[in-house]
């Protein structure tokens, strides 16, 4: 095992509307929302009722297969409304903001002084406790196990991605703080990547093992780092936090206060003002971005994981970029012969772009195609650094056959791992929902 | 364009959801799409996509089959002017071939496409542009006069049994355009083999005695012609596999464009070099001491290892598994020609051998990626014994 991993395989999606590295602070937002949604596999048990009114800390709902995985509110204020999808299940839990926020007090602690048993209750009693995602599945970590590792990505490599180092340049101490509270729930080792080109103050970390990471999307993605560093057996399990989110808990321990406050990057070609802003988890994203166009997509999260937002919608829990880009509904004649329409980037050698690898693109949502059957092999395996064959896997998860699943690695990856094979594959599948129902037949069934 | 467009819209309405002809709308947007790529934006996972598509995939096979084609169009009247001894321009050539040939490949599109349309509906997917390439592969590989129903029955009987009964685009074990052409090598022997199918109206014409080479080899006779003509592809063969110079071409197409797999290629050059060169060692007989680097270029070696060995539905699927698909065909093309004369083209049958043994390679494989998986488990279960 070396501390410098050299990732080879992958692609650089070069888009244009990267965010300046300029921080404001977002106004504060009239509503807020926690989406149960965004916690994949968790199903909300409602603490309070439409109406009552809460601080920020107060538990807004708990996990129903476990009462002490709780989600607090953001802010302090009034629930307004508990917005209810298809089949009664809750999409939104929208909260009526005070012009203050008042907080819950945790208490003020020491880390050093505390067992990590101390820190898992304090953080599961603060809703700190989403922050931490487990591997395999990539679900909230479940509280009774005990991790083999904890592995936190200091480094993102998505297209138009927050920057780690200077989203987190303000709160290095915090972050310090955070990790030594994360990297006592292990018995195992605490690994954090950091990308080889920098010299951050990351470098400079105590209490964790550090690696360098180098290489072409998804070098950023913590599944691959786990899968070079210390890859997951089948029945082990991995912590995940995102770096972020390692401050958070640090300020939370430093302060007592669950104070959620991000740093996001707005980007994209449509972004009104493409840079850093500062606000609170579940902001409503027109207090950021204002009223856009109808034919603009709003996606909290990069292009290629996010999730499609309307303009009233609230930013994602754990969104650090929120992208906007134009929809694609248009036609283009005769759009599919090869060499034409090289304004659209493209790996495959039947367009011009590949002439140009540091030229940035303007992109939109248009499949360019429509779905086949799986004709073209090796393009996936190009995008997949990882020792797993993508387009096998993939087979065995849309018939859901479990033992060869677990044969072919469906331990080591989360969809997020295939966001690359979304983008990149002829035939145009949708490998991230295969590999995401796949992992869930695989909770469901193997536990 | 966008008056066409709204022209193209209104009439595709009523074959929209919920109207009266809703279940062939595969059909009309077969052809809708071949004029715009459509505007279906992105509905799940990522939310941009790579610009390539199976269209556009397709397409540059066909673009990688022209010169081929173009020479054995050129080729045919050729042959067959040459071999009467009357003098002749390139254009009268040409003109003889494109006469005989654009009918055949107008009845492989149309029996074939015709078919897959109807699976289309049937099975209400889109219909799938991998027949474009195996429509003009099919008529590539016949010989010269054979009868057009034959074609049309050969053809009808590679997508059906061949394909659609596996399943469709994507399922099949076999390569289509090889098994059109193997069901017509043992339905229709006479018109497959011998020695007066090569040429362009040879059986009508005594004075015409068009035997390939690998024939004339297996025969026992001299070959008269030059390792140039064996090259650039003037002598009789099937239509479009005797130049090896613009099957090259199109080989440099695939190969720098990516849709081709170079592995496949270059196993199949390293397996049939190696094989010609032991023959040449032992030196039995003719075939067996006819030079290496000759057997790579007469006969269909240069386009089956090219264009039909590279098919990537009937191929082995992984970087490993193409190595060795392509090797091993090299080798067992060399060698049914050798061994078998009364099957002097050896690629075909050495390719369809091996798209049933593909999967097997490639099980082979991912069972080494499985064994390391495994072996790291039982690593951990002992360190923590």
């Amino acid at each position: 095992m070396s501390n410098d991993i050299k990732i080879r395989k992958g692609l650089d999606i070069k888009l244009k509307g990267e965010a300046e590295k300029l921080v404001s602070d977002a106004p504060r937002s009239k509503n807020f929302a926690i989406k149960p949604t965004d916690f994949h596999g968790v199903t909300p048990k409602m603490v309070i009722k439409e109406g009552e009114s809460v601080k920020a800390g107060d538990t807004i709902f708990y996990s129903k297969y476990s009462d002490r995985v709780k989600f607090v509110s953001p802010v302090s204020g009034t629930l307004k409304e508990i917005r209810r999808g298809a089949k009664r299940r809750i999409l939104e839990v929208v909260i009526e903001a005070d012009s203050a926020d008042t907080y819950k007090e945790f208490g003020q602690k020491d880390v050093e002084k505390m067992s990590g048993d101390e820190v898992k209750e304090h953080l599961l009693e603060g809703g700190c406790w989403p922050f931490i995602k487990q591997r395999p599945y990539d679900i909230v970590a479940n509280p009774e196990d005990t991790p083999k590792a904890i592995f936190i990505s200091g480094l993102s490599t998505a297209p138009l991605a927050a920057d780690v180092e200077f989203v987190l340049e303000k709160r290095k101490e915090e972050f310090q703080f955070g990790l030594q509270a994360i990297s006592k729930l292990t018995t195992g080792k605490t690994h954090l990547c950091v990308d080889k080109k920098s010299a951050s103050f990351l470098n400079e970390v105590k209490g964790v093992q550090l690696h360098t990471v180098s290489g072409p999307h998804p070098a950023g993605n913590v599944g691959v780092q786990i899968h070079h560093i210390d890859p997951i057996n089948s029945g082990e399990r991995v912590w995940v936090v995102s770096p972020e989110d390692v401050a958070i808990i640090g300020s939370f321990f430093k302060t007592g206060k669950f104070d959620a406050t991000r740093v996001v990057a707005v980007a994209g070609t449509e972004a009104p003002k493409a840079q850093y802003f500062r606000f609170k988890i579940g902001t409503n994203v027109k207090e950021i971005i204002g009223q856009v166009p109808a034919n603009v997509r709003i996606i909290s999260g990069d292009v290629l994981t996010g999730d499609r937002i309307s303009n009233d919608g609230f930013v994602g829990y754990y969104s650090s970029i929120i992208s906007l880009i134009p929809e694609g509904n248009t036609y283009r004649m005769f759009g599919w012969l090869p060499f034409k329409d090289n304004n659209i980037p493209s790996m495959s050698k039947t367009s011009l772009s590949w002439l140009f690898p540091n030229k940035k693109y303007k992109v939109d949502t248009n499949l360019n195609g429509e779905e086949r059957a799986l004709v073209v092999t090796g393009e996936m395996e190009k995008v997949m650094p990882m020792d797993i064959y993508p387009m096998q896997l993939l087979k065995e998860c849309m018939v859901l056959n479990i033992e060869k699943m677990e044969n072919l690695g469906i331990h080591e990856v989360a969809p997020e791992d295939f966001a690359l094979v979304d983008y990149v594959n002829t035939s145009k599948l949708e490998a991230q929902a295969i590999i995401r129902e796949a992992l869930d037949v695989m909770i469901k069934e193997v536990g | 364009m966008n008056a066409l467009r709204k022209k193209l819209d209104q009439l595709k309405k009523p074959f929209n959801k919920g109207e009266k002809w809703e279940k062939y709308a595969p059909a009309i947007n077969a052809f809708d799409t071949f004029l715009f790529v459509p505007n279906h934006t992105t509905k799940k996972g990522a939310h941009i996509r790579d610009a390539v598509d199976l269209k556009r995939t397709m397409i540059t096979v066909v673009i990688a089959l022209l010169p081929a084609l173009i020479y054995g169009i050129y080729n045919t009247g050729y042959q067959h002017f040459s071999q009467l001894g009357e003098a002749f321009t390139f254009m009268d050539a040409f003109t003889h071939g494109l006469w005989k040939i654009l009918p055949m490949i107008a009845v492989s599109y149309i029996v074939g496409l015709g078919i897959e349309f109807i699976f289309a509906i049937y099975r209400g997917h889109e219909v799938n542009e991998g027949f474009l390439v195996t429509g003009l592969l099919v008529p590539m590989i016949m010989p010269i006069d054979i009868p057009l129903w034959m074609v049309g029955v050969s053809v009808a009987f590679a997508v059906l049994i061949g394909k659609e009964a596996f399943g469709g685009t994507g399922m099949n074990i076999l390569n289509p355009a090889l098994t059109a052409r193997v069901f017509a090598f043992f339905a229709y022997p006479t018109f497959m083999s011998g020695n007066k199918v090569w040429v362009s109206d040879a059986s009508k014409i005594d004075a015409i005695s068009g035997e390939t080479i690998l024939g004339t080899l297996a025969a026992g006779k001299d070959v008269h012609y030059s390792m140039w003509n064996m090259f650039e592809g003037a002598i009789p063969g099937s239509i479009a596999e005797t130049s090896t110079l613009w099957i090259l071409v199109g080989a440099a197409i695939l190969v720098l464009t990516g849709v081709g797999s170079w592995r496949i290629m270059a196993g199949g050059v390293i397996g049939g070099a190696f094989m010609g060169f032991l023959f040449n060692l032992w030196g039995a007989n003719d075939l067996m001491s006819f030079p290496w680097y000759q057997q790579l270029i007469v006969g269909g070696f240069a386009f089956g290892i090219v264009f039909m060995a590279t098919d990537p539905v009937s191929a082995a699927q992984t970087q490993k598994g193409k190595w060795i698909y392509g090797i091993l065909i090299g080798i067992f093309c060399i060698m049914i020609r050798v061994f078998n004369p009364a099957y002097p083209e050896g690629v075909m049958l050495a390719i369809l051998l091996m798209n049933v043994f593909a999967p097997t390679i490639d099980h082979y494989v991912i069972q080494a990626n499985i064994k390391r998986r495994k072996k790291r488990l039982s690593a951990v279960k002992v360190k923590s014994a």
